[in-house]
């Protein structure tokens, strides 16, 4: 490998911008597509699958035998709220390999007796949120229930461009979320973004089912092809 | 699992630039069960110190011995490593999977 590839891979992965390495395995010949450039490579089709699937993987094109290596952030998982069902949510998110963080400032909440070896920050979303470099590869969950805490964290999550963004609550009070939303400046098609009442429709009752319907939405968002995620939704 | 590796990459760009020769071993393929998925990577320097795993530890030894080989000549190499190779008696997979490790040099 170059240097100079070297070098640029490991400049986009520590801003957590995704790339894929494609390698003439015959040749040794290299080069690193930046996901921005996907839309006009040959391989496209190739490297968008294999990048929505974090996988790396061997393809033939053009007589050649090419090895794609996918190097993708680490997702991360940002919970807005130290409540029952983040206790099942963070440590579930953990096991699919994300980098989980709660916030919440109501410090009775957020102790980390409640939250075993899961990072807390016991801070306002204002305080708290910037450190975290929410970005685009990171799953946005809103749940205290509490305006004062979810709705600046909402705002945050549109601006950084989350994959994923949840909140709690019915569609009633999710009306009303969209309403207080707009009053403070958010577009019609950042509200739109909210999965909200959140995570699939799978009758999830105790807060550790609701952890998986969140996670399992969550994962289809992230996986799934723009199509059939609109036919799972 | 998402990929959780430790930041080798960043060593082989410092080893390189400290003025060492470097290769860079990843998986590319595999087959059965192979512990580390395509994508997996090991660095080696040329004072044989190595980061990052290519199998559970394996092959190991013998992908190390390769990269100093492949540090030397500049020339790519590809490995292939499991039960029905006949090193397999030395560096074999204990789980039974086969794995092709691509080996370069870097710089």
């Amino acid at each position: 490998m170059k240097l100079a590839i070297l070098h640029e891979l490991n400049a986009e992965r520590a801003a957590r911008r995704p790339v894929i390495l494609v390698t003439d395995t015959e040749s040794g010949e290299q080069r690193l597509v930046k996901a921005r450039d996907f839309a006009g490579d040959p391989l496209r089709a190739e490297l968008e699958k294999q990048l929505r699937m974090g996988k790396s993987a061997n393809v033939e094109a053009g007589g050649k035998k090419l090895f794609l290596n996918v190097y993708a952030p680490t997702a991360k998982l940002v919970i807005i709220g130290a409540v029952h069902i983040s206790q099942a949510l963070a440590p579930l998110a953990r096991s699919l390999g994300y980098d989980v963080t709660v916030v919440d400032p109501r410090t009775a909440f957020a102790s980390p007796e409640r939250f075993p070896d899961i990072p807390l920050v016991a801070d306002w979303p204002d305080v708290a949120l910037p450190p975290l470099n929410v970005d685009p590869y990171t799953a946005f969950v809103a749940v205290t229930h509490d305006p004062k805490i979810d709705d600046p964290a909402l705002l945050h999550a549109f601006e950084r461009n989350c994959f994923y963004i949840g909140a709690l609550g019915s569609r009633k009070t999710h009306a009303k979320r969209g309403d207080r939303l707009r009053a403070q400046g958010a577009k019609e098609s950042d509200i739109a973004r909210i999965h909200a009442p959140i995570g699939l429709a799978i009758g999830a009752v105790s807060p550790s089912e609701i952890a998986v319907a969140i996670m399992a939405e969550i994962t289809a968002v992230l996986r799934l092809p723009p199509k059939e995620k609109e036919e799972a939704a | 699992m998402l990929d959780r590796d430790e930041d080798i990459l960043k060593a082989a760009e410092d080893w390189q630039k400290a003025g060492h020769g470097v290769a860079l071993a990843t998986v590319v393929e595999t087959w059965g069960s192979a512990p580390r998925p395509a994508g997996s990577s090991l660095v080696i320097n040329d004072d044989g110190t190595f980061l990052g795993s290519v199998s559970g530890g394996c092959v190991e030894g013998a992908v190390v011995t390769e990269a100093m080989d492949v540090i030397q000549s500049g020339k790519p190499k590809m490995l292939e490593f499991g039960v029905a190779d006949e090193t397999a008696w030395n560096v074999g997979l204990s789980c039974g999977g086969t794995i092709r490790v691509f080996v370069e040099k870097v710089g």
